[in-house]
């Protein structure tokens, strides 16, 4: 489904990604693990089109679409979906505005027409029960005076909106206390499928305790060193990252 | 497909380069020679078949006018305008006073349809149980077409073209007009008491409630002639009424000098609400033909406890230079001013209000929400004063920039003047811009770049959106997209 290959990628001619190769295949939930400055975020920054990044070298393809020749909300439409470290906050715009604006901007990309109002409501109702979200908070301004709890489920509701084929998590645990992350991975959980793959992308263990990865790699220096299965994950809770740190210096 | 719903679906027609309401109706037009004198105001005044006092009255505004100097204090910047190269007067050839509408010419209607005002609509929609909204159209300068007059009388409401109230309500007219903006009270202000040509009237009676929105659509139309409108809105004791006006101009070469007066008065205990979408002609994309408009709109809380509150959606227009204001004489009265201003192109706005309390008790408000794109300039400008015997009075203002790219300038001047110490003003300010993060936000959840900006400006003017009647909110919203169209790229 994903497919990265040599990928190099740099901001402000800084080189953040430095030869980063990953297959995803369909139904299958990568973990994506290191420390600090490893080029974690940038890799689903790259992947979603941000401004200021430039690919140098490589590609990306999803279901053999080239990614690097879409526009950002191109790749949205496509089928990618980000869910952000930090959310960002859009005062005055209601969060089922911003809901239904999205849906049927995507919808309208792909040469649906627009999902009747109450059909929406509808589907919105159900999915945020799911997720504890109130219709207090969908009439809300944008993730404005939202807890960090609040603001992690409100990236994970317009994820099962938007339905994507490819996830992209970018340290959905962090700020979150235990009972948040639980609701937040059940609605990842709920979410998984057969024709849908997870990128997940986190400094600790403990969010793979409630998301269990398929595959997990360690990432170091902008590339993937090392990559095994949900065992890999316990082993680096355990031992810290210093060996990896060093081993892709080397 | 009602009115309201049809105008909605007309916005929405206009493309991203093409000012769709630049067309010019084929009408011929019966106007004064080109140039101000005495003779040009005789004309006017003579074409409209006024009594002696009223032609007085311009030709004292006329003369005093000749002394007079164009203010250059405004942020905004224009080649010296001709005055003597311009019409005054310009009225469509038609059969004398229409008493119907299948008595206005239907170019004139087509003219409305285009527009997206379907006259006929509305009258429709009369008969339904709806929101009704009376439509006192304004063609160049003559009102050509008034409807449900009928139900207004019945309320005892008097809605007219103000050349038909100086001929049928002379006593109401001598005792109000020039009573809140006087014939000397500024350049263009007294300009337009010389060669105003027409506009709206009301008067509500006392402890009546208007019982329907009323509406004026105005239009340029003719060449190089300047338009003035004067509108005069009385709420007596107890009253209240609400008044929407929306503008839209065809494409033209030239620029077009527009110069309106509006005065509000309002009686104890009443309320007048008037809303603006205005979104004339803007210039294209070098600044070249925009509309120039100097409008005079004040408000006269004359009565204790009684209310003015302008709301104001400015989008269009090369130069703006634009103040409605509230005199807050009666105890108690309350002035409000809700304002988004847009500016994009070379579009120079200067806007603002001015809050002058003189009564006991008197607050006010004030919500300006400047958007400037493009490299356009956008200036807040607004005066809060207090009388040395306005004791505890009160004034909120919060005046919020939004910045689109950096080629543009937004600016707030605030004067506050408290001459009573129990006065207490409050002035919050913002500037800001959209930030890239907050766009790729959108982006990625597959919104485009344009309905992202879109997006975060009407969250910026959600406050002010929510004061406009709710078939004007959904127009400005549109409008707003429409204008920053090509504002981002």
């Amino acid at each position: 489904m994903l497919s990265i290959k040599n990928l190099h990628a740099s901001i402000e001619d800084k080189p953040i990604l430095r030869g980063l190769d990953l297959e995803v295949k369909p139904g299958e939930v990568h973990a994506i693990m290191g420390p600090n400055g490893s080029g974690k975020s940038t890799l689903s920054y790259v992947l979603a089109g941000k401004d200021d990044y430039e690919v140098t070298e490589g590609s990306a393809t999803l279901d053999g679409q080239d990614l690097f020749a879409l526009a950002a909300d191109e790749r949205a439409a496509a089928g990618l979906f980000l869910a952000f470290q930090y959310p960002l906050e859009i005062p005055g715009v209601a969060t089922m505005t911003f809901l239904k604006a999205a849906v049927n901007a995507q919808r309208r990309a792909r040469g649906e027409g627009d999902l009747p109002t109450p059909q929406f409501m509808k589907l919105v109702r159900e999915k945020a029960d799911g997720l504890g979200i109130s219709t207090d908070m969908l009439k809300r301004g944008l993730n404005v005076g939202f807890s960090g709890g609040e603001k992690k489920r409100n990236e994970i509701l317009q994820m099962a909106l938007l339905e994507p084929k490819l996830c992209v998590l970018d340290e959905t645990d962090s700020g979150l206390d235990i009972d948040a992350l639980k609701v937040v991975s059940e609605g990842v959980n709920a979410l998984r499928a057969q024709n849908r793959a997870f990128v997940v992308i986190t400094h600790y263990q403990r969010l793979l305790d409630h998301i269990t990865p398929d595959v997990v790699h360690v990432m170091a220096k902008g590339r993937i060193v090392r990559t095994g299965g949900p065992e890999l994950a316990h082993e680096l809770e355990a031992r810290g990252y210093a060996d990896y740190v060093g081993e892709a210096a080397a | 497909m009602p009115a309201v719903q049809e105008t909605v679906a007309r916005v929405r027609e206009i493309d991203v380069d093409q000012y769709k309401y630049g067309f010019v109706t084929d009408i011929e037009s019966d106007r004064a020679e080109k140039g101000l004198s005495e003779d040009t105001v005789r004309f006017i005044s003579a074409k409209k078949g006024e009594p002696e006092w009223m032609l007085e009255w311009r030709l004292d505004a006329y003369r005093r006018w000749r002394t007079m100097v164009e203010p250059n204090w405004a942020r905004v910047d224009y080649p010296p305008i001709a005055y003597d190269e311009l019409y005054y007067y310009s009225a469509p050839k038609s059969t004398p006073g229409p008493k119907t509408l299948d008595e206005v010419d239907p170019e004139l209607l087509r003219t409305y349809e285009k527009l997206g005002i379907p006259l006929r609509e509305q009258e429709i929609l009369a008969g339904v149980e709806q929101r009704r909204v009376a439509v006192d159209a304004v063609f160049d300068s003559v009102s050509v077409a008034t409807t449900f007059k009928k139900e207004l009388a019945q309320a005892g409401v008097i809605f007219c073209p103000i050349s038909e109230a100086i001929r049928e309500h002379p006593e109401l007219v001598k005792k109000y007009l020039g009573s809140v903006v006087p014939t000397s009270d500024n350049f263009f202000a007294t300009l337009n008491s010389a060669v105003f040509s027409d506009g709206s009237f009301v008067y509500v009676p006392k402890g009546v409630r208007c019982p329907m929105e009323l509406s004026t659509y105005f239009r340029i139309n003719e060449q190089n002639t300047g338009q003035f409108e004067r509108t005069l809105i009385i709420a007596d004791e107890g009253s209240f009424v609400s008044y929407l006006e929306g503008c839209t101009a065809p494409m033209r070469d030239e620029n077009q000098l527009h110069a309106a007066v509006v005065e509000l008065v309002a009686h104890d205990d009443a309320e007048i609400k008037y809303s603006t979408v205005q979104n004339w002609y803007p210039g294209d994309a070098e600044g070249k033909g925009g509309i120039y408009n100097f409008v005079t709109k004040r408000g006269d809380c004359r009565g204790k406890n009684s209310k003015i509150s302008w709301t104001q959606v400015e989008t269009g227009s090369a130069i703006t230079w634009k103040y409605p204001s509230c005199i807050l004489r009666g105890d108690g009265s309350r002035g409000e001013f809700y304002s988004i201003a847009i500016s994009n192109g070379r579009q120079q706005v200067d806007s603002g209000t001015k809050m002058i309390h003189l009564g006991k008790n008197t607050t006010s408000k004030i919500i300006s929400k400047g958007i400037s794109a493009g490299r356009s300039q956008n200036t807040y400008r607004g005066l809060v004063s207090a009388h040395r015997k306005a004791t505890n009075a009160r004034n909120f203002t919060n005046c919020d920039s939004l910045l689109i790219g950096d080629e543009c300038g937004a600016h707030t001047v605030p004067y506050l003047e408290a001459k009573t110490s129990t006065a207490v003003f409050e002035h919050e300010a913002t500037t800001s811009k959209i930030s890239d993060d907050q766009k790729f936000y959108c982006l990625q959840r597959g919104l485009s770049e344009e309905e992202a900006v879109a997006l975060i400006v009407n969250g910026f003017v959600k406050d002010v959106l929510q004061q406009l009647p709710m078939e004007f909110a959904v127009e400005a919203q549109k409008l707003i997209s429409i204008s920053l169209e090509g504002s981002v790229g």
